[in-house]
């Protein structure tokens, strides 16, 4: 009788369990149950979204290496990655693969083991470049007596992106001084350029507004606002943002960064791939983007709320813990403001030491006196101008200049910033020396850096040889 | 099983070379080609190829008229690739589409330290190739549990590029290279299991 309590005691709990994961798993929006463990800085914000990596149920290896891809693929191929998988991929290699496998991200980049994760979501050892460079100083005698964890670390190399660190291009800009004679950032693009049929709209005057009477007159500061704004300028009415669909005319309080993505693309999506913007990624799946527009959609297909500074893993202002993060966030919807959107939204949540020390940095007195109109254009320093820098970007169309959205791609590792950002004004080897230097960093570059790092030098006395 | 592997072989082949493979069948067993004949269709194709962009992009252009640089790093210097590299990345582009031959160039006077010969069979071939011009090498060897058909070819400097560069590379173990002389290798390989 006991024995037939103790099993159906055992069978109950049994069903109960399974019960309990089956709805966590097909019913459920949270899937917190099943996170193994903490994710990195990088993938925090989307656990939640947990086909995102793992995209089928049993795929091993290559599946999960192509959800990688997926996301990483273009840039590491922007950036020339330096060690790519086809590089790996010959049989030649397979004794290397033994120690290191270098054909999947995963080898280096676990995810959920938090207590083992390393700077830039490492979850191996430092010292991983010995597996297959242990006899460099064979080679590059000044590197004998380096320690191995110190490649990838010090500000001479990294794994995948080595763009401004080559030794031929630390010889061709060897030579700079600390500031450059012609020291300026990359200019706005005219409107036009950018938008080519803002050439052909109709200015548009408060009259013109084509909200409802109610709307307009609820909304007094916004109708006003908008009139004066760079919106109304180029013709873009009431309407083609809160209304964009012609099967439905419902009125959309909020429009999200699908409908911002219409007219400006290739800046919603650099949003949804950086930090700010990336729980809202399915937004810009061109299927439900189409959907979104026609107001055919339901919020499930989100999967994620969009971004809030309480979600961060940094230091933000606690005023601003629950501000949700999208295009209206730093871009006010009816007074467009490029230079707030610069600098001040950013602190608007930011609130760690490096963000804090701007206003007393050089670059912010920069700053100031090209807002006075007392410096040229272009010649200062805001949280834009490194973080969400302008650069060439290849269209349809040509070239144009596009503020990069994803904050993430000049971050880290930090040498990313050498070309497309720090060298617009500085030097190479000072730049080298200054983001190596990580107290200087913290008090945003207010004076020299502590220590000289030798690449620069390395290059050339080997150039000298 | 062996007919099996040929057949797969073939369909490769066929793929990857077209009407090549038309001259090269016969010899291979019947209606296949062996793994050799694979090997040496490919290399003509890579060879030729090679030879094509060398001397009538890279030499003409760099040497003869001087109109445009050859660079590491091209898209930067906006120069032309090197030989070499477009060698290579048309091995990388083959890599990420097929396991079914992989190929690569090496030397044993290597201006990147990571084209050297790594297996005995790369070490050996190499050796053999340099050691007996006009001659080619062929062996099986086992790499991470797998086997495969290997075979080495003769890379020769067939413009006076090809031996001014790599003499007046600040990297190079050898600087005494010159038109005709055999500067490495092109390791082919075609699993067998």
């Amino acid at each position: 009788m006991e024995k037939k309590l103790v099993w159906a005691v055992w069978s109950l709990s049994l069903l109960l369990l399974a019960g309990f994961y089956s709805y966590q798993l097909f019913a459920s929006q949270d899937k917190s149950v099943f996170i193994s463990g903490e994710a990195t800085h990088g993938h925090h914000q989307i656990e939640l979204a947990c086909g995102s990596c793992h995209t089928e149920a049993f795929g091993g290896q290559e599946v999960m290496q192509t959800a990688c891809m997926n996301c990483h693929g273009a840039e590491l191929a922007t950036v020339e990655d330096s060690h790519p998988q086809s590089k790996f991929s010959d049989p030649r290699n397979a004794d290397r693969l033994q120690k290191l496998d270098a054909r999947y991200c995963v080898t280096c980049h676990l995810e959920h083991q938090q207590e083992q994760t390393r700077a830039m979501g490492v979850t191996l050892a430092n010292d991983f470049c010995f597996h297959c460079h242990q006899d460099i100083a064979e080679d590059r005698p000044s590197h004998a007596g380096m320690e191995f964890d110190t490649c990838a670390s010090a500000g001479c190399h990294n794994y995948h992106d080595n763009k401004a660190l080559y030794e031929n291009f630390l010889v061709k800009y060897a030579h700079q001084p600390v500031l450059l004679e012609i020291a300026q950032i990359t200019e706005k693009a005219a409107l036009t350029e950018k938008y080519p049929a803002a050439m052909i709209s109709v200015l548009l005057t408060k009259k013109d507004a084509d909200a409802s009477a109610d709307i307009l007159e609820a909304n007094v500061g916004h109708h006003e606002q908008w009139a004066l704004d760079v919106h109304a300028k180029s013709g873009v009415n009431c309407s083609d943002c809160h209304q964009r669909s012609d099967n439905d005319v419902a009125w959309v309080d909020h429009p999200n960064p699908a409908t911002c993505g219409q007219c400006h693309e290739l800046e919603a999506k650099t949003f949804a791939q950086g930090k700010h913007g990336m729980r809202l990624a399915s937004l810009l799946n061109p299927d439900l983007k189409q959907r979104l527009l026609a107001n055919i959609w339901s919020d499930q297909e989100l999967l994620l709320s969009p971004m809030t500074p309480a979600q961060g893993r940094l230091p933000f202002k606690p005023e601003a813990s629950h501000q949700e993060l999208n295009c209206q966030s730093c871009h006010a919807a009816h007074d467009f403001d490029l230079e707030k959107a610069a600098a001040e939204s950013c602190l608007g949540c930011h609130n760690d030491e490096h963000s804090m020390a701007w206003k007393a940095s050089p670059h912010y007195q920069l700053w100031q006196k090209e807002q006075a109109g007392e410096a040229p254009v272009g010649s200062g320093v805001s949280c834009a101008t490194c973080h969400l820098p302008r650069e060439l970007h290849k269209t349809a169309q040509g070239e144009r200049v596009l503020v990069n959205h994803n904050q993430n791609a000049h971050l880290r590792p930090n040498e990313k910033m050498i070309r497309t950002v720090c060298q617009s004004c500085h030097g190479l080897s000072f730049v080298i020396d200054a983001l190596a230097d990580r107290q200087l960093i913290n008090n945003n570059f207010n004076g020299q850096p502590a220590f000289h790092i030798e690449s620069v030098d390395m290059a050339l006395q080997r150039e000298r040889r | 099983m062996k007919n099996f592997q040929f057949r797969r072989a073939r369909l490769i082949g066929v793929a990857a070379l077209g009407s090549t493979l038309v001259a090269c069948s016969g010899g291979g067993g019947e209606g296949g080609i062996s793994p050799q004949q694979l090997t040496d269709a490919l290399h003509l194709v890579m060879e030729s190829d090679r030879a094509v962009y060398t001397k009538k992009v890279v030499n003409r252009l760099t040497k003869d008229e001087q109109v445009i640089k050859a660079s590491e790093h091209f898209e930067d210097d906006k120069a032309l690739p090197l030989p070499a590299q477009m060698f290579r990345f048309g091995a990388e582009a083959v890599a990420e589409k097929t396991d079914k031959f992989s190929y690569s160039l090496q030397s044993l006077w290597p201006i990147n330290k990571q084209n050297a010969p790594v297996t005995s069979v790369e070490k050996e071939g190499l050796q053999f190739i340099n050691d007996n011009p006009g001659k080619n090498y062929y062996s099986e060897e086992e790499l991470g549990g797998k086997k495969y058909f290997t075979a080495v070819y003769p890379d020769i400097a067939v413009a006076p590029v090809c031996a001014s560069c790599h003499n007046e590379h600040k990297d190079t173990p050898r600087t005494d290279f010159k038109v005709g002389d055999v500067m490495g290798g092109v390791v082919i390989r075609v699993p067998l299991s």
